[in-house]
């Protein structure tokens, strides 16, 4: 009994594993959600024998973390947001990595007949007019200000709406649930969407406008703002994440033999 | 009803084949909040003696504020835990955001008011037994206070346990400060969060399983062990 309560306060004393080589990035969630970090980060530790830490946030808390140091690099997609950042001085540069795109994903019945919408704003003032049910991220992430953008486009002020307009405050999946739970209307990152689980009624109404296109930067954290960031091992990830290696893997990435991500960093 | 099937099954696969993954965020989650544990008590468990055996000016606005600190909201714990921790907080140098032990320190914040209000509550009445004869006995007050805690052990273990609940199933303040990193802060309740998110019901049901399986074998563990409800009146 005794020896047992030994070794129980020796398994908790002892330091919760941690390697050397390691550091931590904060990305969004649809890039997690889309299966693709679990194809490049062990071919990371592999070339590298680097094993990056993700910390998986909307893009505004991303961007929060970087500004506060306590991530090392960060990788999000809404380039406003990013260029602000840069502005203030808390990441060194943005680099391009890769872009997938969004769609619009509602109930099978498509009551606001967005299937054959002329373009992705058309596709929204359709689903105002009808004043169907649609789902908002309202959490400040990319993919929440890449909608409020589309909104502004189409001449609409998103904070006027009335209830058919449902702002749920939390991640990409928590937002197709309550999309799917209430056969409302919800604009999504396509990775998230292929990998959802629970998708009930809804389905893909409306894709492939240009402007749907998402662009992921990569930012590492500004060393001289925060001398204890390590940014050596971000500029190493960098280099790894434009090499033709990340090339192969990001654009070769499928679900369901669909290709999400396009490769699109440029060498300098 | 599907789902729930689904959930129960998976979680018996699980368990069954000792999935990898399973039994390393379920051991993460028993180190940590054993770890909080541990902390929690060591810091409860005299404070409620003493709470019990001292007479000060604001004894009872001490013991009201806790009792009522019993219900501090945990995403508020963590929030302030975050800032704290943050590397523009008072303590960041110390680099402990998004590591396991942020998350202890959560715990061990949301769970002390617990242990010793609970504690506090059953030393009392023992308190009123032995009051005549511990001071009849000229005994010192660390002796008093020691001997409260050494006889009242069996209802001390209940509130641990009751703290050792609350921790275990917390989510909302370590998902803030441990960030649920793979491999590094990925814990039971935190697996659930993300895998609700995915969709993945049957798998977030199975991992809830066994979290609720976790809590009631370490609970009978204890029991067995301390053999509480086995001797006479202890």
């Amino acid at each position: 009994m005794k020896k047992m309560m030994c070794g129980a306060v020796a398994w908790l004393a002892m330091a919760f594993g941690l390697n050397a080589a390691e550091m931590k990035m904060a990305v969004t969630t649809s890039f997690h959600n889309s299966g693709l970090s679990e194809v490049l980060l062990p071919a990371i530790k592999r070339d590298l024998g680097l094993e990056v830490h993700l910390l998986i946030v909307g893009t505004g808390q991303a961007l929060r973390l970087g500004a506060a140091g306590d991530v090392d690099a960060i990788l999000v997609h809404s380039r406003k947001a990013e260029e602000a950042f840069l502005a203030e001085g808390n990441g060194t540069y943005r680099r391009e990595i890769m872009y997938n795109d969004f769609v619009f994903v509602g109930p099978g019945s498509d009551q606001a007949g967005i299937r054959g919408a002329a373009n992705a704003v058309q596709a929204l003032r359709q689903i105002a007019g009808v004043k169907a049910p649609f789902v908002s991220r309202g959490d400040d992430s990319g993919t929440h200000k890449k909608e409020l953008s589309l909104w502004l486009e189409a001449g609409l002020q998103a904070d006027g709406f009335d209830s058919w307009y449902r702002a749920v405050g939390a991640g990409m999946g928590t937002a197709l649930n309550t999309a799917a739970a209430m056969d409302a209307y919800v604009m999504s990152d396509r990775a998230s969407w292929l990998n959802f689980g629970n998708k009930r009624g809804l389905e893909l109404l409306y894709a492939g406008d240009p402007v749907l296109f998402n662009q992921y930067a990569y930012i590492p954290v500004n060393p001289d703002k925060h001398g204890h960031v390590k940014h050596d091992m971000a500029i190493a990830l960098e280099g790894w994440l434009v090499s033709d290696t990340a090339k192969e893997l990001i654009n070769g990435y499928q679900i369901n033999g669909e290709g999400l991500f396009v490769f699109n960093a440029q060498p300098r | 009803m599907g789902e729930l099937w689904e959930g129960m099954r998976q979680a018996v696969w699980l368990v069954v084949t000792l999935d990898p993954d399973l039994v390393e965020i379920s051991l993460r989650s028993l180190r940590v909040t054993l770890s909080a544990l541990l902390i929690a008590s060591m810091i409860a468990l005299p404070l409620a003696a003493v709470l019990t055996v001292q007479r000060f000016r604001f004894r009872r606005l001490t013991v009201a504020t806790l009792n009522a600190l019993m219900g501090l909201p945990p995403v508020v714990v963590g929030l302030i835990v975050y800032i704290i921790l943050s590397r523009g907080g008072p303590l960041g140098v110390l680099g402990l955001l998004f590591t396991p032990w942020a998350m202890v320190i959560a715990q061990v914040v949301i769970i002390v008011p617990l242990i010793a209000s609970v504690a506090h509550q059953s030393l009392r009445e023992l308190w009123s037994e032995y009051h005549d004869l511990l001071i009849s006995l000229s005994t010192t007050k660390r002796q008093r206070i020691a001997a409260l805690l050494w006889d009242g052990r069996r209802a001390l273990l209940t509130a641990a346990l009751a703290g050792f609940g609350r921790a275990i199933g917390e989510v909302g303040a370590i998902m803030i400060v441990g960030g649920n990193i793979e491999h590094v802060t990925r814990v039971l309740t935190t697996a659930i969060v993300l895998e609700t998110g995915k969709g993945d019901f049957a798998l977030a049901l199975a991992l809830g399983f066994i979290l609720i399986a976790m809590a009631i074998v370490i609970n009978f563990a204890i029991h067995n062990l301390s053999r509480t409800e086995t001797e006479g009146r202890w």
